[in-house]
């Protein structure tokens, strides 16, 4: 059988599971297609949610981005900051929202703050946050469908927009459970099984976590160390030292990256789905485990796969590859323009090495770790049919949950809450499906036409989440003081300081030419690079919103009940 | 104004529920705290302030930092939410059992 038909048909198949669960499980209430009818296991929410927060780049990028962009040790702000989060979440934002009991984030924004503008601010928050995550997952799902599938990036995208729309409208976040969970189920198989060969191969270990701190296969020196040894042997880094920029900035990295998963609204509404508090805390766990299985091997991946490409590089002699000796996934992922070599010197070898003058490995795209992992390890045509259909099920998983997001922010926080109060109930789950469906048509638009932005969009909405809704909600959990003045101002000041810096740097709406500052380390804010900006947003906002706090009128009797109410030993009754 | 009996078991049982309520914030905010420190230490502090000095630790074939921050902080994590959900249902039992 043909690999094409393969993945056809193992896609096909879980694509089959996916409409199979949409059909039994449609929404039938608001609450429904808000929260699941908040009647979600703490473990099946927690498998969910794991799929909902793990992206196509957690899935497809990660590992290539510790080992190549990150050269290996730089890396770990992303392992560190992606799951450290959960740690804040769990403790200080998701049972306090839980507790609350209402469906949305601005929802919570909205009355704490007694004010609709607060309410308002924070919707846009959210939607710009959502937004621009969505698109990454969009051009995922296009990116996925014309590797290995052949269709074009648009025919791709049509169709992952099709099974999207299908459970998504129907189901709302009941039918997003469940196929979350089913698409959790997908995507660690296709990434734990290459490791685990990869492993073996290596080292002998199955289990990627040991095998990455084992010794090679029939030598006595450690896997990390040879990776040490040969990387620096050819002019790279040492892998398991080097910082990414400098010890500054990986703190505020990590930092941002760590707030903002505890602010992003995708995240926190899943565990609004569960029956109590105590549900929501012992869940965000489970929800930890569950990512950690993929995060812990990330890194196995990221340096098993970047040895192997190294000593791929290597001639039976020692010498270069000799460029007809490539081996045949070399020449497959040329095709696909990942992957480029030019015979720079014309001695028929193919030199690798960190000096762009000599080095003839001209391109090495971080994504193709994990997709050309299963031929670089030489597996069976089934396993990579199984890494595209895991790819897709972490695109999809997490654009569905971003399209909730933004759909029940505009039909519960905008319609019902704020402009138009008399919605009936019926009335609102129809808008909130026709906004589902708007949203879902919008996401596949801007992947079809990325605006320019899109490629620096994933770390974009880590830092307006971090800037923005995180201090708003853990001032309106801990900090009785704060006004609405001081929340609205606070977040716009921190949205407007990351945006800022990001543009200044990078371009506004990241169009080149317009960025006055320059992209480069010496202009950059003590060294902190502008993906890492969102905690210094974030201090902003923190500071603004005290300062406006302690020169405007304090908060009314209610918010004192309300959050009296919120910290209240046991559930809510 | 005269105080019947019965008003002033209940303005005591009002200060002694106030008592209960107070001692139960203090007792999530040590744990929090606690959690927090925890927290911070294994990822910021291990894995990045210290990892030099804990690279020159070795575990199996891994720097001690380099583990930190790929590895150890992971798990660490999971384990303080777990305790902290264990802690939290422990402290409000014992909350409910002292109202009764």
């Amino acid at each position: 059988m043909s690999l094409t038909l393969l993945t056809y048909l193992v896609v096909g198949f879980t694509f089959a599971v996916y409409v199979g669960i949409a059909v039994a499980t449609r929404a039938s209430s608001t609450k429904d297609f808000y929260v699941a009818d908040g009647g979600v296991h703490p473990v099946a929410n927690g498998m969910a949610t794991a799929a909902d927060w793990m992206s196509a780049a957690s899935f497809i990028s990660m590992a290539g981005l510790i080992a190549l962009s990150y050269n290996g040790y730089g890396g770990s702000v992303f392992l560190m900051g992606w799951t450290g989060g959960y740690v804040l979440l769990a403790l200080l934002i998701a049972p306090y929202l839980r507790k609350y009991g209402k469906y949305t984030v601005p929802d919570f924004i909205g009355e704490r703050y007694y004010s609709d503008t607060a309410r308002v601010v924070a919707v846009i928050c959210l939607i710009l946050c959502s937004v621009t995550y969505v698109i990454g997952q969009m051009k995922g799902v296009g990116v996925a469908f014309s590797r290995f599938l052949e269709t074009d990036y648009e025919t791709g995208l049509g169709i992952g927009m099709l099974i999207v729309f299908f459970y998504a409208v129907l189901g709302g976040m009941k039918g997003i459970t469940y196929t979350q969970i089913a698409q959790y189920v997908v995507l660690i198989t296709a990434y734990t099984i290459p490791a685990i060969f990869i492993s073996l191969q290596l080292t002998g270990n199955p289990l990627p976590q040991l095998g990455l701190g084992s010794t090679l296969s029939g030598s006595d020196m450690y896997l990390l160390d040879k990776l040490d040894l040969i990387l620096v042997d050819l002019g790279f880094q040492e892998y398991t030292t080097t910082l990414r920029g400098s010890t500054l900035n990986m703190l505020a990295f990590t930092a941002s990256l760590m707030i903002g998963t505890a602010g992003l609204p995708h995240v926190i509404i899943r565990f609004f789905t569960v029956p109590s508090v105590a549900a929501a805390r012992r869940s965000a766990g489970w929800a930890l485990v569950f990512i950690a299985i993929l995060y812990t091997t990330a890194p196995a991946i990221a340096a098993m796969a970047r040895l192997n490409i190294v000593d791929t590089m290597q001639a039976s002699d020692g010498q270069a590859l000799l460029i007809e000796e490539k081996p045949a996934w070399f020449e497959n992922w040329e095709q696909t323009g990942l992957l480029k070599v030019e015979d720079l010197n014309g001695d028929g070898r193919i030199e690798y090495t960190a000096d762009p003058q000599t080095n003839e490995l001209t391109k090495l795209d971080n994504d193709i770790l994990v997709l050309a992992n299963p031929e670089i390890a030489q597996l069976p045509n089934w396993v990579i049919a199984l890494v595209a259909a895991g790819g897709l099920a972490a695109a999809l998983s997490t654009a569905a949950g971003l399209l909730l997001a933004i759909s029940s922010a505009i039909s519960h926080d905008l319609l019902k809450s704020t402009y138009m109060p008399s919605i009936s109930e019926r009335a609102e789950l129809r808008a909130s499906r026709i906004a589902m469906a708007v949203a879902v048509l919008g996401a596949g638009y801007l992947g079809m036409n990325p605006p320019g932005f899109a490629a620096g969009t994933v770390a974009l909405a880590f830092g307006l989440a971090a800037s923005s809704l995180f201090p708003a909600l853990l001032m309106g959990i801990f900090a009785r003081g704060i006004s609405r003045e001081g929340a609205v101002t606070g977040m716009l000041a921190g949205i407007s300081v990351t945006l800022l810096y990001v543009f200044q740097h990078k371009g506004i709406m990241f169009i080149p030419g317009t960025s006055f500052l320059g992209d480069m380390p010496p202009n950059w804010f003590f060294g902190i690079e502008p993906n890492a900006f969102g905690v210094v947003g974030a201090i902003v906002n923190f500071a603004t919103a005290f300062i406006i706090s302690r020169v405007t009128s304090p908060p009314p009797r209610e918010v004192q009940e309300l959050l009296d109410f919120l910290h209240e030993p046991g559930e809510a009754q | 104004m005269r105080l019947e009996k019965g008003d002033i078991q209940r303005m005591a049982e009002f200060d002694n529920k106030n008592a209960r309520r107070a001692q139960f914030s203090a007792q999530v905010r040590g744990l929090m705290l606690k959690l927090l420190v925890i927290w911070f230490v294994v990822s910021f502090g291990f894995g990045i302030l210290m990892v030099e000095p804990l690279n020159e630790i070795r575990l199996g074939g891994y720097k001690l930092g380099f583990w930190f921050a790929q590895q150890g902080s992971i798990f660490v994590f999971i384990a303080l939410i777990f305790y902290f959900a264990a802690a939290m249902s422990r402290l409000e039992r014992e909350y409910k059992e002292g109202s009764k």
